[in-house]
């Protein structure tokens, strides 16, 4: 198998399962079979039928409905913590690359910093302080973005600033603002998409573990993680139910990472030999 | 390298500094007081003044701070609000859980990771590499508390091999040894996906180097080469990695803790936050910062001493 017929074949599935989780969300606003929140205890865990494709969970609400609502809150969390990461990342790393010496120094030393606390360290710290919530969720896990966007941002930022062109735009007398939205954005964003596309795929993970353990989303929100924490208490009586959430998160995240892979492949073919 | 073991410490102790008077900010400056969230809503102002009293809340800050890092340094935890018995023996009993099970699981990744790795890079390009490229991927794609359910499934409820969860305690040391193996494996396994794929690349690297192609054109053999030439000059950046992924390696035993009510460290912390316990979360949360402080300044030391390049440039 060559390796560009590899990075396709990433690409196109990559897409195609990003595609129908985000199409999934966005049927969840106009559409699911019952409403996902709607308790119906005469019918609790019912087998899967042509009235309940999944079935029902222990207080008979459906469990197709809920895993097609259950997305959103996936989207939702995995958007605006990446945004952040892109915002606030992007931002140092620009100034990073641009004010070299102790600004440098000091916001590199911060990320690294950064990285000893997981988002589910932060997560736990702040829920505890404020109470549990997506909010929360998305803060903690925006926070852990923006160190890795910033070296990755600094990085590539700094590569492109060695170049020629960029050279001349400075002798030309232009200033850091227009050098980095003129060349140095548009130079690095592939190696930015490629990054927030995977960052996407690990927000999924985290607001999923978040949730199973009671410091995401709140009932009666529906969410993958909650799902898997509801299913574990009838684990001896349905254990399907656990099965349909989990698969859910992990075709997501294979989705996103594969898509990452195969934008990397399609974007940057200097990686394609490396990797 | 006494100068640059020298340095490594410096910035370790600064690191801890400043990570130390983050988490205290975050837990004790930001609104709501503990006697206020420990009392209730209805408490009356008087009752919560008297209780801030009791547990040194009316302080200056710095002065809180002060005694909060000396008990530390001492190993006084200081007193659980929930429970109003000493935090240090809450934190020993979980740690004893927490510990080994992240070594375990650490142990398990890395010698999946350098196997699987190992076989991939010899074979790049080949089915062998597909194979191990594609089951990183799903290995990357499954939570790990979604594994460690799946794993209950089977082996607690299906073929009824193990109980669903619980700790036995370390009297009976197989035992509690064997009641560690599935959430381990559960933690292990992803890990070991990110680490495969850090160890094929570092060896492909490695692989292209000129020192290569002197040792094979020497009469090395290939398999000979790889393991005497190829992998200690890959070790550096796996090492490296492993030391990052420890942070998200405790995170996960907190998970997965969680999935097999395992009472370790992830279990203080989630009942600590549900009893309003905000000391026993600061502690915790401190506790894991230094151990993946200080083990990510092991990792440094044990890079610069495998590879002496690395103490020029980093330092």
């Amino acid at each position: 198998m060559s390796g560009f017929a590899r990075g396709g074949f990433s690409l196109w599935l990559g897409a195609t399962l990003a595609a129908a989780l985000l199409m999934i969300a966005a049927l969840s606003f106009v559409w699911t079979p019952y409403p996902p929140a709607a308790i119906d205890i005469p019918h609790k865990l019912a087998q899967p039928s042509l009235a309940h494709w999944f079935g029902t969970d222990s207080l008979g609400r459906d469990v197709a409905s809920q895993l097609i609502a259950g997305a959103r809150v996936s989207i939702l969390v995995g958007v605006v913590a990446v945004g952040i990461g892109l915002v606030f990342g992007v931002a140092l790393g620009l100034v990073a690359a641009f004010r070299k010496g102790v600004v440098e120094d000091s916001i590199m030393k911060a990320c690294d910093f950064v990285f000893a606390f997981p988002a589910l360290l932060s997560a736990i710290m702040l829920t505890s302080t404020f109470g549990p919530g997506v909010v929360n969720a998305i803060v903690a896990i925006g926070a852990a973005n923006v160190p890795i966007i910033a070296k990755l941002t600094r990085a590539t930022a700094n590569s492109v600033l060695a170049r020629e062109y960029a050279l001349a735009a400075r002798a030309a007398g232009r200033g850091p603002l227009a050098i980095a939205a003129d060349h140095v954005l548009p130079n690095i964003l592939p190696a930015l998409i490629v990054q927030a596309t995977i960052q996407f795929a690990i927000a999924i993970l985290a607001e999923a573990a978040l949730s199973y353990l009671g410091l995401g989303a709140q009932p009666p929100q529906p969410s993958w993680g909650r799902m898997l924490s509801d299913a574990q208490n009838v684990l001896y009586n349905a254990p399907r139910l656990a099965i349909y959430p989990g698969a859910a998160i992990a075709l997501s995240v294979l989705g996103l990472n594969l898509l990452g892979d195969g934008l990397r492949d399609a974007l940057d073919p200097r990686l394609r030999a490396r990797s | 390298m006494a100068l640059y073991l020298l340095q490594r410490l410096a910035v370790f102790v600064a690191t801890l500094v400043i990570a130390s008077a983050i988490v205290f900010a975050v837990m004790e400056i930001l609104p709501g007081d503990a006697a206020e969230t420990l009392l209730g809503p209805t408490a009356t102002p008087e009752a919560v003044a008297a209780l801030g009293h009791k547990l040194g809340l009316d302080l200056p800050l710095y002065v809180r701070y002060g005694r909060w890092i000396a008990g530390l340094a001492r190993g006084d935890f200081g007193v659980s609000y929930a429970y109003g018995s000493p935090i240090a023996p809450l934190i020993g009993a979980s740690l004893a859980i927490s510990l080994p099970l992240a070594a375990m699981a650490m142990a398990l990744s890395a010698a999946m990771a350098l196997a699987a790795g190992v076989y991939a890079a010899g074979r790049r390009g080949r089915a062998g590499d597909a194979v191990v490229i594609g089951l990183t991927q799903v290995g990357l794609a499954v939570p790990n508390f979604w594994l460690a359910i799946l794993m209950v499934i089977v082996f607690a409820v299906w073929l009824r091999l193990v109980p669903a969860g619980g700790f036995p305690g370390w009297a009976d040391p197989a035992r509690a040894f064997g009641a560690l193996i599935l959430p381990a494996v559960a933690l292990g396994v992803v890990q070991a996906a990110i680490l495969t794929r850090v160890t094929r690349s570092a060896l492909i690297e490695a692989l292209d180097e000129d020192y290569m192609r002197t040792a094979r054109a020497k009469g090395v053999s290939r398999r000979a080469a790889l393991w005497r030439h190829a992998l200690p000059n890959a070790l550096a950046p796996v090492l490296t990695i492993m030391g990052l992924q420890f942070a998200n390696l405790i995170a996960g035993a907190i998970v997965v803790e969680n999935v097999f009510v395992l009472p370790g460290l992830g279990r203080l912390m989630l009942q600590s936050i549900s009893n309003r316990d905000t000391l026993v979360v600061e502690d915790c949360v401190m506790l894991i910062a230094i151990l993946v402080i200080g083990l990510n300044f092991v990792v440094d030391v044990a890079c610069a001493a495998i590879d002496p390049r690395l103490r020029s440039r980093s330092a």
